[in-house]
């Protein structure tokens, strides 16, 4: 831990530093970087979910006037490293999922290429397949566990089972959350250049992280790092499913190593989207909480059950947030996961506590009710005066004050605890409230490079990405007040292999990481120069290993609040309003981070009522795989959001005072709306979406 | 996408003469729905006849007292049309109701009611479905039900015309005016929809090459109270689970006249002729409106992803004529 630096300017609403170059479509995103001669990718999709390419017949493709190539696992190159199989693109006859690559054409225009990926005919043999999650699926086991890292998969203490029999009041509910899927605005794209004779494979892509992505791709390929070049100046999106590279890249990059010199851009479809780059697992939750008539919890278990594919393993970890958000001297945590013939699942928005969160705290919204102790009272009392998991001290938790001060600002008090209580003409109200808390994440690693290019202005240099989150802003900010300069002083570079490597905008990580490398090069910095430096000084520093405080346990909290009606005809939901306060230590910029706060919040909206992928048990394809069946919230779904902090900093999480913002909004927003939705009727929907058949009267 | 060649006749008996002489041939006014089956690869012509230069933009009062709306009439013009808005409300409404705000400017007229069904069986090319590809079976019945038809479907489809406007021209008994390679001809609506039976392939009674170029709303002061009502997953840019569009006329406690039509529950606009016969000249009361729905819905057939239609449907005309009548009492 060392001293926090002084806010200048940190803290202040500083409008985006791309934002003109946003507006004004002067900013690149992967498909649009102007590269000479570009050829167009697309891919063909298996249409059944296990089993075997028998034949290929790229024929009728072929004979396409402006068809250059027709990749297939036949004549596709062997890869130099295959061991994680997403990225085994082509590389056999297997078909693991539905939606896997097995072929893709490559033409002069993209009209060229889909209709001659169309005329590819691929006979298949199929194998049974299973695409089902179900809580007492026969596959389901537990997660293998890095003994060195990563959390552990099941947790006890004390004993749960005896507690929960002795407790005076039980609550014990199956809460379940369907298969979601990200979808960023900017759909995944990769234009990939090999040039043969220097060996340098470039690729502008749209990424969470443009050293994750070298690193994979360079070891796929079998390529010195040096030579892949990832750029990423702006990306449109990611929540999640951009954190790694995927196999589009490994695709985009094939294709243009068998067509050298020529860039070759590759844009999924959002239909393609549903198939190829992550998912939230569809998840089945069991809560037990077992407390005495006044609501103070003796026992919490939440028992996760998920699925995962039969080609790579990821675990969504939904019951970890029981671990440490409520005190009770009982306590159990499980997950168990099951592989099915189904797409690789992997990050989206707030992995693990986001589902996980909507279980819990509909549960103990369920307690207040059985309990007659008022929603935000309950998380009062039970709040834990240190880490009930590890006994750490909290650097800072200060979810009460977010849950009673936002009771105020809300305007919770003098609600009528009744459900069904309040009728305002044909529409049923009711509010709802649920805590929100996130890990604080620091991924060590990333550098930063500092030089004075005279006249006090500064190049700050670092591989970060701004997904659309605000980095260029709030790193520029970061850098102006380590070199205590204004920030228009400051010209930062990010989104490029070509800079200092750093760690992926993902888990609230980013600014946390990359913001403490920065700070850490600019001490460097005016440690080797001193205050007034020569034009061309220069150092590099990486973030130090011992930044966050080891001694404790440290947390972003907040408290969700939501105003639900629903029509008492049809069962239409509406919220016309939802507020959060955060906890989050310093803000380094708050425009962006309300920015951050209100698109989570909708986000959580969206999951209450609306997200919902439907795999279809018998093709094991997302049967409503677009835009137009998978919804998200329109701006008449958006009513009167809005996000408050405290005023605080956190000396032991970042040299910046700050902790993770990225997340917390959409952790616990979702049970607030559930919530709300119960209190308006009366109706406990545990099977998100809640949509208008589920409240029908 | 397959290259098409793309034309722009200038008389509507051309525009006609050239898709009857090619069987690939489609006319093409917003392109709001075949633009996007052609990337999808659902709809491939090979030629295009662009009709939205040729066909009316106007709404005109005929002198019977009839509306005319030229069938290349956008969405949102027709849906802010001041003689609309009084006279046909419940039109107005269905038109807002659909799409959005981008879409209804593209959108025309004829168009609106020739849109394809959005079922997503109908639209994934890997899937069997006897609209796309008759014959192959249809995956929706036994799959992702929620948007199935619960009237009038059968064993080879189940799928639901997705049109607002539609709905509410079938309660207003509209007349559809085509021109077709052997002259003109009107439909009395509903009758330009069907329902699928063991030809789903066929949306309407349309032959190849006939041209919608009107549609007439009849004389109807009953249509001044009238109303659209619809439930969907979201509150704008989704697709019916259930519509209703509804005009009323309550004298005295008792249904002097009715209009009722359904939308989200059958292959066609379904016009609930049995419901408002069941209406007319009854007591204009929640119970009566609910007995009514039930009459109507006394067939659905349902499974379990659209067995909520049913009492969604109810509730939604109920409250729909509730809403209708309160108003008139007021």
């Amino acid at each position: 831990m060392t001293s926090t630096l002084e806010p200048k300017s940190m803290g202040r609403p500083l409008t985006r530093v791309e934002g003109a170059d946003k507006v004004t479509g002067r900013a690149p995103y992967a498909y649009e970087h102007p590269l000479s001669d570009p050829l167009y990718l697309h891919p063909v999709l298996s249409t059944i979910p296990h089993g075997r390419v028998t034949a290929v017949d790229t024929s009728g493709a072929e004979a396409l006037p402006g068809v250059h190539t027709v990749l297939t696992p036949g004549n596709a190159e062997r890869l130099a490293d295959t061991e994680d199989r997403e990225f085994a693109v082509l590389q056999s006859d297997e078909v693991s999922f539905h939606g896997q690559f097995v072929a893709a054409v490559v033409a002069d225009t993209p009209e060229t290429a889909r209709q001659a990926a169309g005329l590819v005919k691929v006979d298949y043999e199929r194998l049974s397949h299973d695409v089902v999650l179900t809580a007492d699926h026969r596959g389901l086991y537990r997660p293998v566990e890095d003994a060195d890292e990563g959390p552990s998969a099941d947790t006890a203490q004390g004993d749960v089972e005896a507690a929960l029999e002795r407790a005076e009041v039980v609550v014990d509910h199956t809460y379940s959350t369907p298969t979601e899927h990200n979808n960023p605005m900017e759909p995944h794209t990769t234009t990939a250049l090999w040039e043969e004779g220097t060996g340098h494979l470039t690729l502008y892509d749209s990424t969470q992280g443009v050293h994750v992505v070298r690193a994979s791709v360079a070891t796929v390929f079998g390529l010195d790092p040096e030579r892949v070049r990832v750029v990423a100046p702006h990306v449109g999106g990611g929540f999640g499913s951009k954190g790694e590279a995927h196999a589009h890249n490994v695709l985009a990059a094939m294709a243009a190593r068998a067509l050298p010199g020529r860039p070759v851009k590759f844009a999924l479809t959002r239909q393609q989207m549903f198939c190829l780059v992550g998912y939230r697992t569809p998840t089945i939750q069991r809560v037990r909480l077992g407390a005495d008539r006044d609501g103070r919890l003796g026992a919490v278990s939440h028992d996760a059950v998920e699925q995962t594919s039969t080609i790579k393993e990821f675990t969504e970890n939904s019951a970890m947030c029981s671990r440490w958000m409520y005190a009770a001297p009982h306590r159990r945590t499980t997950h168990r996961i099951a592989a099915l013939d189904v797409p690789v699942n992997f990050w989206m928005r707030a992995p693990g506590e986001c589902p996980g969160t909507y279980a819990a705290e509909a549960a103990m919204d369920e307690l207040a009710h059985a309990c007659g102790v008022d929603p935000v009272e309950l998380r009062a009392l039970n709040d834990p005066e240190t880490d009930p998991q590890s006994g750490s001290p909290w650097s800072d938790r200060r979810l009460v004050q977010c849950l009673r001060e936002g009771a105020e600002r809300f305007g919770w008090h003098g609600r009528d605890p009744a459900p069904r209580s309040r009728r305002e003409g044909d529409w049923l109200v009711g509010t709802g409230v649920a805590s929100a808390s996130y890990p604080h994440m620091f991924n060590p690693g990333s550098v930063a490079h500092v030089r004075h290019d005279g006249d006090g202005r500064y190049e700050v240099s670092i591989g970060a990405v701004d997904i659309g989150t605000g980095a260029w802003t709030s790193l520029t900010q970061i850098a102006a007040d380590a070199l205590g300069r204004p920030a228009s002083d400051i010209r930062l570079r990010i989104g490029d292999t070509a800079f200092p490597s750093a760690s992926v905008a993902g888990g609230s990580s980013g600014t946390s990481s990359w913001g403490t490398a920065i700070v850490a090069a600019a001490r460097a910095f005016r440690d080797r120069h001193g205050d007034s430096p020569e034009p061309g000084a220069e150092a590099s520093a990486s973030a130090a290993e011992d930044t966050v405080d080891e001694g404790y346990s440290i947390y972003s909290f907040g408290a969700h609040f939501a105003e639900a009606w629903v029509n008492a005809d049809t069962g239409e939901v509406r919220v016309p309003r939802m507020y959060g306060l955060f906890s989050i230590g310093r803000v380094v910029n708050p425009r962006t981070v309300r920015s951050q706060f209100l698109g989570g919040m909708v986000m959580g909206l969206s999951m209450a009522l609306h997200e919902e992928s439907y795999r279809d048990p018998r093709y094991g394809h997302i049967a409503n795989g677009d835009f137009a069946e998978y919804h998200v919230p329109t701006n008449a779904d958006v009513g009167d959001l809005r996000a408050d902090w405290l005023d605080e900093e956190d000396p032991r999480a970042t040299p910046m005072g700050s902790r993770g913002a990225g997340e917390i909004g959409i952790v616990g927003s979702p049970a607030a709306v559930a919530n709300a939705v119960h209190h308006a009727t009366g109706v406990r929907v545990r099977d998100l979406p809640i949509t208008p058949d589920k409240l029908l009267r | 996408m397959k290259p098409f060649a793309y034309t722009r006749p200038a008389e509507a008996a051309d525009a006609v003469a050239e898709v009857a002489a090619n069987p690939d041939a489609a006319y093409i006014g917003g392109g709001t729905n075949l633009v996007d089956h052609m990337k999808l690869g659902i709809a491939e012509p090979t030629s295009l006849v662009d009709v939205r230069d040729l066909l009316s933009h106007r709404v005109e009062k005929l002198p019977d007292g009839r509306i005319r709306v030229g069938a290349a009439v956008p969405n949102s013009d027709l849906a802010a049309h001041p003689e609309i808005r009084e006279h046909y409300p419940v039109l107005s409404q269905a038109l807002l109701a659909g799409a959005s705000g981008q879409l209804r400017n593209a959108a025309t007229t004829g168009g609106n009611l020739l849109q394809r069904t959005r079922c997503v069986y109908f639209q994934n090319r890997a899937m069997p479905c006897n609209k796309r590809e008759p014959g192959t079976g249809c995956a929706a019945i036994e799959g992702y039900g929620r948007y199935n038809a619960v009237l009038g479907a059968s064993e080879h489809c189940v799928a639901t015309h997705p049109s607002d406007m539609a709905v509410a021209l079938t309660a207003l008994g509209a007349q559809v005016r085509v021109l077709g390679p052997s002259g003109e001809r009107t439909i009395d609506l509903p009758g330009l929809h069907r329902l699928p039976g063991d030809t789903p392939q066929r949306d309407t009674i349309l032959e190849h090459g006939d041209l919608i170029t009107a549609v007439d709303l009849p004389r109807l002061p009953l249509a001044a109270r009238s109303a659209y009502r619809k439930v969907r997953d979201r509150a704008s840019y989704a697709f019916a689970l259930v519509s209703v569009a509804a005009a009323l006329r309550v004298v005295d406690g008792t249904v002097e006249d009715v209009r009722v039509a359904f939308g989200g529950l059958a292959h066609a606009p379904w016009r609930a002729h049995r419901a408002e016969e069941e209406l007319r000249g009854g007591p204009a009361t929640e119970e009566a409106f609910r007995d009514a729905a039930r009459a109507e819905l006394a067939d659905a057939e349902t499974g379990p992803g659209n067995a909520f239609k049913v009492p969604m449907a109810v509730n939604t005309l109920a409250a729909t004529l509730r809403d209708l009548s309160t108003e008139e009492t007021s």
